[in-house]
């Protein structure tokens, strides 16, 4: 296959990936049509996350709190100060940046084990913070934001982030953005370069790479598309709460990225997707739906522990990034 | 020029007899047909459809279990008595985990998937916050069951109510008075350190202080911990009151290490029966609590003083004369808290006979009814006793009852009255449109 030829079929499969989302909102029911704006939401998150764990190769249970950092960022801001919610977004997703950055000088110190627990201990720090400064955040209750503080004129339009249509494609374009992003990223020499900390990182250091300065970027990103899909959530739904910083949001993108794909660009959207939906239909049949998930993550660890997209890519599909 | 043609009739009309004839045998038929027949009664004798939101895992399950069980009782005694304004109810159950997250997401599911007329049933306060801005944003009326001071205090939106169960800032509020003048007036206060025990410390400091009392220690405790002995030994030994509100499943631990602390020897201890609701007193490391005091919404324990209303709610929800269920006496129920359920039921059936509501096109109609609410009158209806609701507040007001543990049992030395509880804020949901 010549380059053009695999350059042809990432932008045919990527580009009508965001086709058929852009389709479905024309053709799915109310409540699919709202479940599927959380999904391109949530899925951004994932991707974020698989910046990190895919393709740099550093696994963390800490997410949660760049999710959060965005989520409390846009939303408190929204509440207590009346910003716009343009501005509202893009300070939740510095602060997904900024909260990344900080940690990284920290936590990237070390490796493997102690880089998982280093970051899940950061994590449940600002778990408890949230709680802490209840004052401030109502902390485990949490906060909501009124329908009008979610709103802003724009040209004479008035833009209404509760209106569905709205929030749907806007949401479509925040998850086309992290998967053009994402695109860009491993096709580029940096994202090659993080390949090659994943594979090797001795090696990669011997060719002269600074390894910490490439994770500390591919952490920063990470928490870049964390902090904007936290910032998005709270804009679009309307609830901040510490539930959200709470671990097992930490866990849920490491489930979506392993059920998808781990160091694919579509397997975040594929794991979240399928992964809200065997919920949605498990718990319409039984109450300890849980282990019907459960199962489905053990045989999935042994037969495909690719994920999906990645077991494509290695029995069919190799061009898939 | 304008010429009028009869509509029926004459040669020129636009329809003739015999068309008419045709038309009206033909929608008759229509009408009889099976399918029709459903379409065409629609209005009138269409299940009411009301959207459950349970608690059906999660932290909140225990309480979920009976919620639900009341919520059924309540909804066949309904259904019996002929219906809701002639509508047969429907109950729709959903589970939200206990989570905000999935609780808006049941919100919707309810709306737009199984079309139902209202949402009820909500109780632990973060589902509730988290899922109103959804319920707002659909104009679903959603009518919640779980004390929090969220409806209240105006943080929520105009379509969320709470008129089955007293907020906690009523409840603490109303506790005060009657610590002060019998336990004593110097309290030390131990409560979780997240959101539901700040309500505590915020409302009970300031109503001790109200009556004279003091604060000696507020000991928060946070929500990691799993042992409490250190946090004993700063308890101030002029302390006269232990006020306690753990929750969550440390509190067997809490008591014991209390009990371990202090020995024969101790101040007074009261506590909330949030902490041991869906709890038996008989539980081993509960001795302890003898001869302590509790709030409780709904006396667990039937005493001498039960009303017929009480007997009747036991008997149909399941509930023997110690608060178990009739089939298995180790089975506790959340007895302070379910009866909430069944008069939210009720509460709903009085709104939609008084607004008329026959379709969603009501709703606004529905909501003007339950803010025109003043008061329930105990009964069946109201089986936990009379209230008054605040139609701006969207919130009901209700006695509360103070019991001793004797004999691992508990028996109630203290009703108070409705007005014990009341407060002033300023909350009007009437002033946001519909």
């Amino acid at each position: 296959m010549t380059g053009a030829d695999k350059r042809l079929r990432v932008l045919a499969l990527h580009g009508g990936l965001v086709l058929v989302l852009f389709a479905l909102q024309f053709l799915l029911p109310d409540y699919d049509h709202t479940n599927f704006t959380s999904i391109m939401v949530l899925a951004t998150y994932a991707m974020g996350y698989n910046i990190l764990v895919g393709y740099t190769g550093l696994l963390s249970l800490g997410h949660a709190m760049f999710f959060a950092a965005g989520l409390y960022g846009a939303g408190m801001g929204v509440y207590y100060f009346a910003l716009h919610p343009v501005l509202a977004f893009v300070i939740g997703s510095s602060a997904g940046l900024i909260l990344a950055a900080l940690i990284g000088l920290i936590a990237l110190r070390t490796t493997g084990v102690a880089f998982m627990i280093v970051t899940m201990m950061f994590a449940q720090a600002a778990f408890l913070v949230t709680l802490y400064f209840n004052d401030v955040t109502h902390g485990d209750e949490g906060l909501t934001l009124t329908q009008a503080a979610r709103g802003f004129d724009l040209l004479g339009w008035h833009v209404d982030l509760t209106n569905p249509a709205l929030r749907y494609n806007l949401a479509l374009s925040l998850f086309t953005g992290a998967l053009v992003l994402c695109l860009a990223l491993v096709r580029s020499p940096i994202g090659r370069v993080l390949i090659a900390i994943r594979e090797n990182e001795e090696r990669t250091r011997m060719l002269g790479y600074d390894a910490r300065h490439y994770k500390l970027l591919a952490l920063s990103l990470s928490g870049l598309l964390s902090g904007a899909a936290g910032a998005a959530y709270v804009l679009f739904f309307g609830y901040v709460g510490s539930s959200f910083a709470a671990i097992q949001y930490s866990i849920y993108p490491l489930l979506w990225v392993l059920l998808g794909g781990v160091g694919t660009v579509v397997g975040p959207i594929i794991g979240t997707l399928l992964m809200f939906y065997l919920i949605e239909i498990s718990r319409d049949h039984m109450s300890s739906y849980m282990i019907v998930v459960g199962i489905m993550l053990v045989l999935l660890v042994l037969w495909f522990p690719k994920g999906i997209a990645g077991t494509i890519r290695a029995r069919w599909w190799g061009w898939i990034p | 020029m304008n010429q009028k043609t009869p509509l029926i009739g004459g040669k020129k009309s636009l329809i003739t007899r015999r068309s008419a004839l045709k038309t009206l045998s033909a929608a008759s038929a229509l009408a009889l047909s099976p399918g029709y027949v459903r379409y065409a009664q629609a209005q009138t004798s269409e299940p009411l459809r009301l959207g459950f939101q349970l608690h059906s895992t999660g932290i909140g399950a225990g309480y979920g279990r009976w919620y639900d069980r009341t919520t059924q009782a309540a909804a066949k005694l309904i259904n019996e008595a002929g219906g809701i304004a002639g509508r047969q109810i429907e109950i729709i159950t959903e589970d939200d985990g206990t989570d905000p997250k999935r609780g808006a997401e049941v919100v919707e599911k309810f709306a737009s998937q199984h079309k139902v007329d209202f949402v009820f049933g909500t109780l632990f306060s973060h589902v509730v916050i988290g899922s109103a801005p959804r319920a707002g944003e659909l104009k679903m009326p959603y009518f919640v069951v779980s004390e929090g001071y969220h409806v209240a205090s105006g943080m929520l939106n105009r379509y969320v109510f709470q008129p089955g169960i007293t907020d906690v800032r009523s409840q603490v509020s109303s506790m005060a008075p009657w610590i002060a003048g019998n336990l004593g007036k110097k309290v030390t206060m131990i409560f979780p350190d997240y959101a539901f025990g700040h309500d505590h410390r915020d409302f009970f400091s300031a109503a001790i202080e109200k009556q004279g009392g003091s604060i000696a220690a507020l000991l928060a405790i946070p929500p990691t911990e799993t042992s409490y002995t250190k946090y004993f030994p700063q308890i101030p030994a002029d302390t006269e009151v232990i006020y306690h509100v753990m929750v969550g499943p440390g509190v067997l631990t809490f008591v014991k290490e209390m009990g371990e602390h202090f020995g024969s020897k101790r101040p007074q201890i009261f506590g909330f029966i949030d902490s041991l609701e869906a709890v038996d007193l008989a539980s081993p490391g509960l001795e302890f609590l003898d001869g302590t005091y509790f709030w409780e919404a709904n006396p667990r324990y039937a005493g001498p003083d039960q009303t017929p209303e009480d007997k009747f709610f036991r008997e149909k929800v399941g509930v023997d004369q110690n608060g178990a269920s009739v089939d298995d006496p180790k089975d506790i129920s959340t007895y302070s808290h379910m009866f909430g359920c069944w008069e939210t039921l009720y509460t709903i059936k009085q709104a939609v006979e008084a607004s008329g509501y026959k379709s969603a096109a009501d709703k606004g109609a529905l909501i003007e009814a339950v803010e025109a609410m003043t008061a329930f009158p105990a009964g069946n209806e109201h089986p936990q006793g009379d209230k008054t609701f605040n139609g701006k507040r969207h919130q009901c007001y209700g006695h509360q009852y103070i019991s001793k543990v004797e004999g691992q049992k508990l028996s109630v030395v203290h009703k108070t009255s409705i007005e014990d509880g009341l407060y002033e804020n300023d909350t009007d949901y009437t002033k946001q449109p519909l």
